[in-house]
């Protein structure tokens, strides 16, 4: 079956770029030496490493894999929350910032580097400060006695506004030397400051999130006919949207928590993966993750080897994102239906 | 027992009342056409049949029980929504679409199964458009969509389908293959209740019309009684002639156009003995023309 196939391929180009991005690096380590560290650690067989174990450990677990893992976290969320947004938004040109997500998490984290040093405060922070901002739209479009698509986009734009308003205050009142440039340096996105800990703290509302998504994926096809459709069609349209949209919200601020601001990925990746297979969410939502977390990899390996220093990871899939949206906005000329 | 009813229903949205003390009940197998002019309160009859809305007072039951007593997957098992043709934003396969209608019957974290498949396929046989299985949604032709939503309903297993202006969008052709379609699916015991801008339609097809206008209904009876060209007039404010054609077929011929040039000579004229109604016999000036048309 063509669906099978397209997963599996996918599956097995994620497992080369990752092994292929242990090996890459300013200290190269050779595909036998991955591969028999790894034999070592997981099933403890005695191997013969050409390099020091001590200092394959530290490149390889404590350096290069929890960066390589937060790039598929961060590549799978946003893509399967721009996917879900896209369905139920019922407009292809959505991406998972629409509901003011990404603008909250963003002066969550700002404010957290103004007024604390703890980078789990600024975390924290970042996280609660995404889901402010959702609620916020959402309770907008509360006020007017309407959960309709219409009414919480346009929540999506005051609450973004707002947040984006409030970003501006909290950069104007940062000290200009330290706190500003760590701001702006954060808002380009990227994954020097992933470590093991934060990583093992996202797994797992990541994992369950991107595990829910896809169970529900189904819905998404039914919420992308209108909610009087769906409800016609026996589906519980506020109750499942609402889980979908918490989830959706979770996962996109989780990736600012991991990356700061990466954009692009949640917008263009679910697109890529229409071309593929077709826009049937059920299996769109986790082919989407699978490019998303292909994607993000092998972009995180562009912005750590193509120059000296290191490029923001979210400067390149800009760069990357806009002619590819600019290219396909061709094919996906219809607006509101 | 019908098998929708609607008891002295009342509704408004906001502070604008919209339907007015309603009662009607519809029996199985019954084709009923609502007809009204824009915003009489017609779609929003058709929403309260299906509990998409409550009403303010009143009750509305399907087959006996309060709507609004229905669990929602219930209910959706019991009546059908077939909205008007639309285009999605996403190329779903036609067989994608129907099987979306069998969404009612799963649980909370579900998947297809094979008998989902085969409950879609019989439906698109039905109607003939198996071959459209595997086709985008968004590049068939309309007639073709409309089938496919009325495919999809059928997946749902009702027995009640509620269609809003179900022909609105169509070529003349697939206007009139709907309603054959309709008329074939009544046979079968189906409830068919459905908004409508055009009498002909309840003319040719519906066993009742119910006629709605600020809210109120103003006739309900069988088509032949009540869509006469005095309730017509009373309904759109316009002037219709209705005409029976080789006895059985009634067309509407609106009085109101005086045929310009570029229609040419009539090919015949009906003879007026046929029209029905108070406004029978054409007028002076009306006569004239025809003769200048001669």
């Amino acid at each position: 079956m063509k669906t099978g196939l397209v997963i599996g391929s996918l599956a097995a180009g994620l497992l080369l770029a990752v092994l292929v991005s242990l090996m890459l690096g300013k200290y190269p380590v050779g595909v036998g030496d991955i591969c028999s560290f790894f034999l070592w650690k997981l099933l403890n067989t005695r191997v013969n490493l050409s390099v020091d174990r001590e200092v394959l450990e530290n490149i390889l677990l404590n350096i290069r894999l929890p960066r390589i893992v937060a790039a598929m976290f961060v590549g799978a969320s946003l893509s399967i929350s721009g996917a879900s947004f896209q369905a139920m938004f019922i407009n292809p040109l959505v991406s998972p910032g629409i509901l003011g997500v990404l603008a909250g998490a963003s002066f969550g984290a700002a404010l957290a580097m103004v007024f604390s040093k703890s980078w789990f405060v600024v975390q924290s922070s970042c996280f609660v400060f995404g889901f402010i901002a959702v609620m916020t739209s959402m309770g907008v479009a509360r006020l007017y006695r309407g959960n309709t698509v219409l009414l919480l986009i346009l929540g999506g734009v005051i609450s973004g506004a707002l947040f984006t308003s409030l970003l501006s205050i909290v950069k104007y009142l940062a000290d200009p030397y330290n706190q500003l440039p760590a701001i702006v340096y954060w808002l380009m996105g990227g994954l020097t400051l992933v470590d093991g800990n934060t990583l093992r703290n996202a797994a797992v509302p990541v994992l369950a999130g991107i595990a829910l998504i896809v169970s529900l994926s189904g819905y998404l096809n039914v919420l992308s006919m209108g909610d009087e459709e769906a409800r016609a069609m026996g589906v519980p349209v506020e109750r499942v949207r609402f889980i979908l949209i918490a989830v959706a919200t979770m996962l996109s601020a989780v990736t600012v928590v991991l990356a700061g601001m990466v954009g692009w990925v949640g917008l263009i990746i679910p697109h890529m993966a229409r071309m593929i297979v077709g826009p049937d969410n059920r299996v769109l939502v986790p082919v989407s993750a699978l490019i998303g977390a292909l994607y993000l990899v092998l972009v995180d390996d562009i912005s750590r080897l193509a120059f000296t220093t290191e490029i923001p990871l979210g400067i390149i899939t800009s760069l990357v994102g806009i002619p590819f949206f600019a290219a396909v906005l061709k094919r996906a000329d219809r607006g509101w239906s | 027992m019908p098998v929708i009813e609607a008891r002295d229903v009342n509704f408004a949205y906001t502070d604008k009342t919209v339907l007015n003390n309603i009662s009607v009940s519809i029996h199985e197998g019954e084709i009923v056409t609502l007809l009204g002019p824009n915003g009489s309160g017609k779609s929003t009859l058709l929403k309260l049949f299906m509990g998409l809305i409550r009403p303010k007072s009143g009750l509305v039951c399907l087959n006996g029980r309060d709507v609004a007593a229905f669990p929602q997957k219930e209910l959706a098992r019991e009546i059908a929504y077939v909205p008007q043709v639309h285009k999605s934003a996403f190329p779903y396969t036609v067989l994608d679409i129907i099987l979306m209608g069998r969404m009612p019957h799963k649980t909370f974290f579900f998947r297809y199964s094979r008998d989902d498949m085969r409950i879609a396929r019989s439906a698109m046989e039905k109607l003939s458009i198996a071959h459209l299985s595997g086709r985008p949604y968004t590049e068939i032709s309309g007639g073709e969509r409309q089938l496919t939503l009325i495919a999809r309903a059928l997946a749902q297993g009702p027995r009640v389908f509620v269609m809003d202006e179900p022909a609105s969008g169509l070529d003349y052709g697939n206007q009139l293959r709907l309603l054959e379609q309709i008329t074939v699916l009544s046979k079968e015991g189906y409830t068919f209740i459905k908004s409508t801008h055009s009498p002909e339609h309840a003319l040719w097809i519906a066993d009742r019309a119910v006629m709605i206008r600020g809210g109120e209904i103003i006739a309900d009876g069988h088509c032949g009684n009540v869509v006469n060209s005095e309730m017509l007039f009373r309904l759109y404010d316009t002037k219709v002639k209705i005409v029976k054609l080789n006895g059985s077929l009634r067309v509407c011929i609106p009085e109101a156009f005086h045929p310009g040039p570029g229609c040419g000579p009539a090919v015949y004229d009906l003879p007026d003995t046929n029209a029905e109604g108070p406004t029978g016999a054409p007028t002076a000036k009306r006569q004239k023309q025809l003769q200048v048309m001669r």
